[in-house]
């Protein structure tokens, strides 16, 4: 009887060092950026509140490496669409120190206050950053959006 | 044996189980398989190229790239630098044509995946990059109303079933480019708008021959793609194909603590984008600033995707449209190369600066300061441990 609670104690034992072992690769494993799910959040108020920006791809998944079209749609706070905003777009990669490796441009108006954001390239793995400077007729705004790859 | 020293060795056991197998996190193992060969995507069709998959364009495009006829003094092809049996490099710090360049010649595995050419990306397309080094002094210094004749006394009947009638070029002087000596020039410029359109199409259908060539150029598996077969099978890679502790410590590093899978990132290891890393100049070379300076000469080349001389619409010209024209991070800014097989082709970086993977990675440990604008690259602090699993997990992409 003794010695079989040695070999579930040894059981034990061994299971306690693989957790151990677990835990520690598991820990010591390269961490990817981390961001609070309200840091990526693909729709968001400009940071004066003028207007409620909403970003995404035209077609789905990002795909690394290749140019992409996004859509952007401006909506005011009553959800009314913004029509006619004339919008600039840069960014980068704060970690890394460098711009965007294309210059996105607001390329059409599709109605309803959703403008084409084409040419985005994300070339890298990683926290991108993409900063609107946004002009309509309620004024002048500004928004950025996380985009983690 | 006691109780006491059975349960010792179980212990033993496991530990030794725990730790002599390689262990990746879900995310390495990830990491590691988007860059294995087989998540090479498929050639795109180049729709600015509508020779681009043509076998005989291909052939023909073979055929010029060894063709030492193709070029000012008849002793120098692409070939002279791009060697079919080194990886179609040079082995040279700088590559030397007719004259000595100030850049180290490119390796071509797989360059038809590239959106931008040359190191500092001053062309958009392949077939307009071959182009270039025809008329560069230094490389095969031949003019474009030479390589006109050229192809229709060599290869009329050749070039003809591919890209249809040759020109008349009876009228057409002998040597004759817009970027050549004055003598070419003037001749040029005398030249009628016709019969440099007619001149231009020849040219620019040699480029297109030589990028349906330069299509078929594929980088080779590697130890390290087996590796990364048998890791994503979950099978333990048998015999050559295991990796070495040193080289698995590279392999974690490259693609962890040591940042380089940053840009040296998918398939082919490079993110095609360009970065100034604190690369030193070469002295008694001209000054060079790399992608800052190719933004206008890609504008102003003829040849480029919104030129009179691409197949297909303009829909293929994004990379050039949404190009970045301006910015501190273009000066001394280079194309992140690609790193398979480049263990067996020093030296490195874009004009040999370096004669060896151990003085890469010194570099990119050490991350000094850029002459001009600013390096993207932080300091990695590496042990010399680090630094050597580094250089031997780099191995297994030449092997």
């Amino acid at each position: 009887m003794a010695s079989l609670w040695r070999y579930v104690l040894a059981g034990l034992g061994l299971a306690a060092l693989l957790a151990g072992i677990l835990a520690a690769v598991y820990l010591t494993a390269p961490q990817a950026p981390r961001l609070a799910s309200s840091e990526i959040a693909r729709s968001k108020k400009t940071a004066h509140g003028l207007f409620v920006a909403s970003f995404e791809p035209e077609r789905g998944a990002i795909r690394q490496g290749e140019l992409q079209s996004w859509l952007l749609t401006l909506k005011t706070g009553a959800g009314t669409p913004v029509e006619g905003a004339a919008i600039t777009i840069s960014g980068g990669m704060p970690q890394h120190r460098h711009g965007l490796p294309t210059s996105p441009q607001a390329t059409d108006y599709l109605g309803n206050g959703c403008y084409r954001i084409d040419g985005v390239k994300f070339t890298m793995s990683g926290l991108w950053q993409l900063h609107f400077a946004i002009s309509a007729a309620a004024g002048s705004d500004t928004v950025v959006f996380n985009v983690l790859l | 044996m006691s109780r006491f020293s059975r349960l010792l060795a179980l212990l033993a056991m496991a530990v030794l189980a725990g730790c002599g197998k390689p262990e990746f996190s879900d995310a390495e193992k990830k990491t590691i398989a988007s860059l294995a060969l087989s998540a090479l995507p498929p050639l795109k069709t180049d729709t600015t190229n509508r020779f681009a998959d043509v076998p005989a364009a291909a052939a023909l495009g073979s055929t010029l790239f060894f063709e030492v006829g193709m070029s000012g003094d008849g002793k120098v092809s692409c070939s002279t630098c791009h060697k079919i049996d080194r990886q179609f490099q040079d082995d040279l710090p700088q590559a030397v044509g007719v004259g000595r360049t100030n850049r180290r010649t490119m390796p071509l595995a797989g360059v038809a995946h590239d959106p931008w050419f040359f190191w500092d990306g001053r062309r958009d397309s392949l077939w307009a990059q071959a182009l270039t080094p025809l008329e560069n002094p230094l490389e095969q210094a031949g003019n474009r109303a030479a390589y006109a004749h050229y192809i229709k006394a060599r290869f009329g009947e050749r070039y003809e079933r591919i890209f249809g009638p040759l020109p008349d070029l009876s009228t057409v002087p002998a040597n004759a480019s817009p970027l050549g000596s004055d003598a070419e020039k003037a001749a040029w410029n005398a030249m009628s708008a016709a019969q440099a359109e007619a001149v231009n199409r020849v040219f620019a259908n040699i480029g297109k021959a030589i990028a349906a060539f330069e299509r078929s150029i594929a980088p080779p598996q590697t130890r390290f793609d087996r590796f990364a077969a048998a890791l994503a099978t979950g099978i333990q890679p048998q015999g050559d194909d295991a990796f070495s502790p040193e080289e698995i410590l590279g392999l974690k590093l490259f693609i962890g603590k040591a940042s380089c899978v940053t840009c040296h990132t998918g398939p082919r290891f490079t993110d095609s984008s360009f970065h100034n890393t604190g690369v030193p100049p070469v002295a008694n070379l001209p000054p060079d600033r790399g992608r800052i300076d190719a933004v206008r000469q890609v504008e102003a080349d003829p040849f480029n995707c919104f030129g009179a001389f691409r197949d297909g619409d303009a829909s293929a010209c994004g990379e050039l449209r949404f190009m970045v024209k301006a910015g501190p991070e273009l000066v001394r800014a280079y194309k992140t190369p690609s790193l398979r097989g480049a263990a067996t082709r020093p030296p490195y970086m874009h004009a040999g600066q370096f004669s060896s993977l151990d003085e890469v990675v010194a570099h990119y440990s050490k991350a000094p300061t850029s002459v001009e604008g600013v390096s993207e690259v932080h300091p990695l602090q590496l042990s010399d441990r680090e630094r050597g699993a580094v250089v031997a997990f780099l191995k297994t992409l030449a092997e």
